[in-house]
């Protein structure tokens, strides 16, 4: 079994306008940066973009903004981007905002074949309309569907070519729920190595949930924020 | 009167020993450098991280560690890192002992509005609406008035709810105030140099007021 493509490009050759894309990463950390590179060049269009935040002007998600490519974002926080403030006013862009938590645990669902989830978050507010509520041991809950997308795309800091896959630090955040969710999932990793290099003690995300590993090459991983102390002499 | 780092001083008096903490955006990270040494406490970024540390060393910083506000951060020894499903499970679970975070108003039954202002720019509600809707033990640090000068502790909020009969306590610039689970915010302490009649007059919603209000130790 041999996951491996050559590069971005052939890991996004099927993706079509108007598909639904889960992309990983939390703002700026642990995004897929080279498939998204692939998918400004590719130039597909109407898209539904699952993803935690939009990108900033420049980079990430907001490459694909730049270029009208999204239609609708679904997201729980997408406040530093200027363009995508610009086409949400104008109404060329749909938003869709949940909380992070149920953007999570819709993502979990699908991989782990449930079709909805139970959760306290936005009882009482204007996510609750429209939807069902139900009362487990005398608290309010809101059913919420598990996503449905065409192709999840994640980062990973290693993989095998069997698509078993290591995360670092705080970029692993969505990555490893997405990576169970999409019916095709793409993994981008940083070093690529041979089935038995990584311990199987600690995978984090397990080979079956990948269809297709490659490496990117040269990581920007902008930040988004820099805050440092300064020594004590 | 307190400054923001006086709230954030007088919070860090409520976070006990062996506690996990989800610190919010703004004020409520500020109560980090006010944990007393003695008080051994775990701090949980909602990005997917327990055992939160300081800011790096320049020329340290990874761009894969940051926190939820996508500041650059470190790890302390034995902190966890796990993904954002797992995070918001132990939120939900309440394994988190308390939430601390901002708002843009309290109501007198605890109900909080903190992600949007109709008419302008709607960032989006982040981690807030799960973290408030599971918590049992919620404090909000605020402002007691906004610009306007309009009490932020109302009868009722008249901005989109976050989450509803959830806050427990709140510390302002003026005061410590709990939300009764009646309803009602109970006055517990005056910020230094303020009077019950200023608390009176910046306060909205029912305020509750028994015995002599002390001046709050910082």
């Amino acid at each position: 079994m041999n996951k491996v493509v050559s590069d971005a490009d052939a890991a996004i050759r099927d993706i079509e306008d108007g598909m639904t894309l889960m992309l990983g990463g939390f703002g700026m950390c642990g995004i897929p940066e080279k498939s998204i590179l692939a998918l400004v060049k590719k130039g597909v269009k109407n898209l539904t973009c699952i993803s935690n935040n939009a990108g900033v002007d420049d980079f990430g998600i907001g490459l694909l903004l730049h270029q009208h490519q999204v239609k609708k974002m679904i997201s729980s926080y997408v406040g530093e981007n200027a363009e995508f403030e610009r086409q949400l006013l104008t109404g060329e862009l749909d938003v869709e905002l949940i909380p992070q938590g149920t953007l999570a645990t819709r993502c979990m669902a699908a991989g782990y074949g449930m079709p909805a989830i139970f959760t306290p978050a936005g009882i009482g507010t204007e996510v609750a309309e429209g939807k069902e509520v139900r009362n487990f041991n005398g608290k309010d809950y809101l059913m919420e569907m598990a996503f449905n997308a065409d192709f999840a795309i994640v980062k990973a800091w290693k993989g095998d070519r069997l698509g078993n896959l290591v995360y670092r630090s705080t970029a692993r955040n969505f990555n490893p729920v997405m990576a169970m969710a999409g019916k095709v999932t793409i993994a981008e990793v940083e070093e690529l190595v041979e089935p038995g290099e990584l311990d199987p003690d600690n995978i984090h995300t397990p080979g079956i949930y990948v269809h297709r590993i490659f490496k990117g090459e040269n990581y920007e991983k902008r930040i988004e924020q820099r805050t440092v102390r300064k020594r004590d002499n | 009167m307190l400054d923001k780092q006086g709230i954030a001083k007088r919070i860090a008096k409520e976070i006990k020993d062996g506690y996990y903490v989800n610190l919010g955006i703004g004020i409520p990270t500020l109560v980090a450098n006010y944990i007393p040494d003695d008080v051994d406490v775990i701090l949980q970024s909602e990005n997917g991280l327990l055992g939160m540390g300081p800011f790096p060393f320049e020329g340290e910083e990874d761009a894969d560690t940051i926190n939820a506000g996508k500041q650059t951060i470190t790890k302390l020894p034995g902190s966890a890192v796990f993904d954002s499903a797992m995070s918001f499970g132990m939120i939900r679970a309440k394994k988190v002992n308390l939430t601390i975070l901002g708002a843009m108003e309290v109501s007198e039954n605890g109900d909080i509005a903190n992600w949007k202002i109709p008419g302008k720019m709607v960032k989006g509600m982040g981690g807030a609406m799960d973290l408030v809707a599971s918590a049992d033990n919620i404090i909000v640090a605020m402002q007691h008035v906004n610009k306007a000068g309009e009490s932020k502790l109302l009868p009722k909020c008249t901005l989109p709810l976050t989450g509803i009969n959830c806050v427990k306590k709140i510390v302002t610039e003026l005061a410590v105030l709990d939300v009764l689970p009646g309803g009602g915010f109970k006055l517990l302490e005056r910020a230094p140099g303020i009077s019950v009649e200023e608390i009176i007059k910046a306060t909205a919603g029912k305020l509750i007021i028994e015995g002599d209000i002390p001046e709050m130790v910082i």
